[in-house]
């Protein structure tokens, strides 16, 4: 019984995977596509590990796989943060489709406070 | 109790009892192992875990963050699912843009959880963070408002609160 409940944890676990790899290849431009990577691989390693603490109970080797996702909790979006700050800092451009760019407008204002302050 | 002793007294109980889950003990070896590499981890970072004294009660906090996980479990699954349509629909109908929002919250621990559970829901992810203003750069995939309180009631609002009990 258990064993039933932890393959379909990890099957759901591998079609969100397959899901957010093929919004990898789909999706325009980095943003959009760190965000289909994020969300969907967080979502089905989740489940991976989870079938692995179903099927395994508590013993040292499910807990190993509950630290397991602890840590993808906290990795996944600070290094996802941590991408797109950096992409958008070396001026990459969003897709076409885009419509606002608050970041953009913001940073050009400090660029240009920054430059009065070294004239003066 | 000094702030310190306090946080390297949880770190070292919390580093124990996950030695504990992690080996198979069979003899006193390990527990001593277990004991000693405690002290070591207490001793390099133990001063970092709790850093300010808080108001809250810890049972009313535990329990708000008991409900913060199961409202951000489901907001996850929300955020799957509608990224899975996006991908398999063939047209892509998506919109998307970098948008600003507001938060109320102060502390570098609770911003860090607030931008990481707007990464994983639906539709966000956090760019950056502007700490002396209290603002969050959001790329939003399907722009619905450009207006910065409007966004921030859709956005940030959803958790805000339940942080707020949980950090401060």
């Amino acid at each position: 019984m258990t064993d039933t409940i932890g393959i379909i944890l990890i099957c759901i676990g591998i079609a969100f995977d397959f899901l957010g790899v093929l919004g990898l290849i789909r999706l325009p431009d980095v943003y959009n596509r760190l965000q289909a990577a994020t969300k969907c691989v967080t979502f089905g390693s989740m489940g991976i590990l989870l079938g692995v603490i179903v099927m395994q109970g508590f013993t040292s080797f499910g807990f190993k796989a509950l630290i397991g996702i602890v840590f993808i909790v906290l990795a996944a979006p600070t290094a996802a943060h941590a991408v797109a700050r950096a992409a958008h800092r070396s001026r990459i451009p969003l897709a076409n489709v885009s419509v606002v760019d608050k970041y953009e407008e913001d940073k050009e204002l400090k660029d240009e406070t920054l430059k009065e302050e070294v004239e003066v | 109790m000094e702030t310190k002793t306090k946080s390297r007294i949880i770190v070292f109980v919390a580093a124990l009892l996950v030695w504990f889950a992690l080996t198979d003990i069979k003899n006193y070896q390990e527990v001593l192992i277990g004991i000693a590499i405690s002290l070591l981890v207490t001793f390099l970072t133990g001063h970092f875990l709790v850093t300010t004294e808080k108001t809250q009660h810890p049972v009313k906090r535990t329990i708000h963050f008991l409900f913060y996980i199961l409202k951000f479990v489901w907001e996850m699954i929300k955020a799957n699912l509608e990224v899975a349509y996006l991908v398999i629909h063939p047209m892509l109908p998506i919109k998307p843009g970098i948008v600003k929002i507001k938060t109320k919250l102060n502390k570098d621990s609770a911003i860090t959880v607030l931008s990481n559970s707007i990464t994983l829901t639906p539709g966000t992810l956090t760019v950056d963070v502007n700490k002396d203003k209290q603002e969050l750069y959001i790329h939003w995939i399907n722009v619905k408002t450009q207006d910065i309180d409007e966004a921030t009631e859709e956005i940030g609002n959803r958790f805000e609160k339940t942080l707020t009990e949980v950090f401060e």
